[in-house]
């Protein structure tokens, strides 16, 4: 819990039961998966770690992410029957199981999406609690991220003034951004922008535009109510 | 803004004049950037929840996949003999309605936990019945519980694995014990009280669910957890004093947390978990398993 934590941490998160980190984070970690895939998802891999691996049945772990796959919040009622529906939707997939990885938080997933048009993503997740998660790898990138405000993810051609660039863009709204983290592998850069309020697709646009960016995705908040990611 | 005691939140009261709820809600409204307004609308979402969870708990046909819990609440709702008054008895149902909704893949709010969340909505439901009490008040109730959550929270912990059911349904009795209190004209000392007998009652709670399924004891921990609300509200309404101030039982509670062997905290290992019924019973449930 933050310094500050709300009082809808206490009470809440209004979550479909039976567990906040092994059905609610579950979801969650599931719905993210599915915000940066940014396409209709036909085909699942999901791992499973550590307790998820172990006592995943139980807490219909299976069901939360899928039904995060299928775009339903965690609150979302639907996520009990979400593999009918998943059935229905035309999504194949498949779950592995490793049951100790010590490198892993003891819920962690990795759920790797194929999109109907060609996307792909793999992100690995760690549920921490009370329906919290962390974001710990994105396409290949170590990061860092909790989506409990709005995060911009970016990968783009390691160049000098690329950050200016992006921040600009960011800043031309009138985004105020909080936190920023930059991760770097051969050749690419991963940046991760928190910012404090919404997003307009046009400044999404704007980034994307930049001919060195690669890959522009935003991840909503949704610690409460789901139907607003029901796309 | 920050409080990190109980203490800390009642002498803000004194100093700007407002109860425990107002005082939740200014902390609310400066951390978070909201409105009075986005506050109580939040709130309502909570209740409604609740109220709703309590209502399909007794109505609707609620069988955990499991089969350790089967239609409970219904049962105990309508069971013709009542230990102590048709209120208890129906308070008791609904606790369990909670605890089987949320078995079954239902909608709950967390309060603090899923695991614990029959407690809040079965004291408020209750009292709402009992004493005519308005939803404007029960809102105010839930901001009340809220500070106490909050410093929970803060100095010991709501994760079973850290505080065993102690930091679960022990510190959701204690958030209703302060409801119950507090809408039945307590003084905030007297609230504190409250907390003070409901924590103490909790001491040590192991958390031993069998197959590691929030059922097996959970849901009948959460119908006992309301009792510990009402007889600890009971207490200090009539003056009684804890002894032992409460954000010093919260602190012990947090010594104890740490005491418990892991065995006994959400690990499957140890308690009813362990026993030769709870052992069977996680083979059966998990036959099928990886």
């Amino acid at each position: 819990m933050s310094e500050h934590p709300s009082i809808f941490d206490i009470l809440g998160p209004i979550m479909i039961g039976p567990s906040s980190s092994h059905t609610a984070g579950a979801s969650r970690i599931g719905l993210i998966a599915r915000q940066l895939l940014r396409d209709e998802p036909i085909k699942a891999i999901i791992t499973l770690y550590n307790s998820f691996a172990k006592t995943h049945k139980g807490h219909g772990t299976d069901k939360a992410i899928i039904g995060g796959i299928l775009g339903f919040g965690p609150d979302d009622e639907r996520i009990r029957d979400s593999l009918e529906l998943a059935r229905k939707a035309g999504l194949t997939w498949e779950f592995r199981f490793v049951g100790d990885f010590v490198k892993f938080h003891s819920n962690t997933a990795r759920v790797h999406l194929y999109g109907k048009n060609g996307g792909e993503i793999e992100v690995v997740g760690a549920s921490l609690g009370g329906g919290r998660i962390k974001i710990q790898e994105m396409a290949g990138f170590a990061v860092d991220f909790t989506a409990q405000i709005h995060t911009i993810v970016i990968i783009a051609e390691d160049i000098p003034g690329s950050i200016q660039k992006i921040s600009g863009a960011i800043a031309e709204q009138g985004v105020n951004i909080a936190n920023m983290y930059v991760s770097r592998n051969d050749k690419l850069a991963n940046m991760i922008i928190e910012v404090d309020q919404n997003v307009e697709p046009y400044t999404l646009e704007k980034i994307e535009s930049f001919s060195w960016v690669r890959f522009v995705r935003l991840v909503e908040p949704m610690l409460e109510g789901s139907s607003r990611y029901d796309k | 803004m920050e409080f990190n005691l109980l203490t800390d939140i009642v002498e803000y009261c004194k100093r700007e004049g407002k109860d425990l709820a107002e005082a939740m809600l200014d902390y609310e409204m400066a951390n978070k950037h909201l409105t009075r307004e986005q506050v109580y609308a939040g709130l309502k979402r909570v209740l409604f929840v609740m109220e709703d969870s309590v209502e399909q708990g007794l109505t609707q046909q609620v069988i955990t996949p499991s089969g350790m819990l089967q239609n409970w609440a219904k049962q105990v709702y309508h069971a013709r003999v009542e230990a102590l008054g048709a209120s208890l008895k129906k308070a008791t149902a609904r606790a369990i309605a909670v605890g089987e909704v949320n078995a079954c893949m239902g909608k709950i709010a967390a309060a603090p936990t899923a695991g614990s969340a029959g407690i809040m909505p079965a004291v408020l439901v209750t009292m709402m019945e009992e004493h005519a009490i308005p939803r404007d008040k029960i809102l105010n109730a839930l901001l009340v519980a809220a500070a106490v959550g909050l410093i929970f929270a803060k100095n010991s912990s709501f994760a079973g694995s850290e505080a065993g059911c102690m930091g679960e349904t022990g510190s959701a009795a204690a958030m209703a014990a302060a409801s119950i209190t507090y809408l039945l004209g307590g003084t905030n000392e007297q609230i504190l009280e409250a907390v003070g007998f409901a924590l103490k009652a909790s001491m040590g709670l192991v958390c031993d669910p069998v197959a590691g399924l929030v059922e097996e004891p959970c849901t009948t921990r959460n119908a006992i957890g309301v009792a510990n609300a009402f007889v600890s509200a009971q207490l200090a309404l009539a003056g009684i004093k804890s002894l032992i101030p409460a954000d010093e039982v919260i602190f012990a509670t947090k010594e104890v947390g740490d005491l418990m062997s892991p065995r006994l905290k959400e690990s499957g290992q140890g308690g009813l978990a362990n026993t030769k019924t709870g052992r069977e019973i996680q083979k059966r449930v998990f036959k099928t398993s990886d």
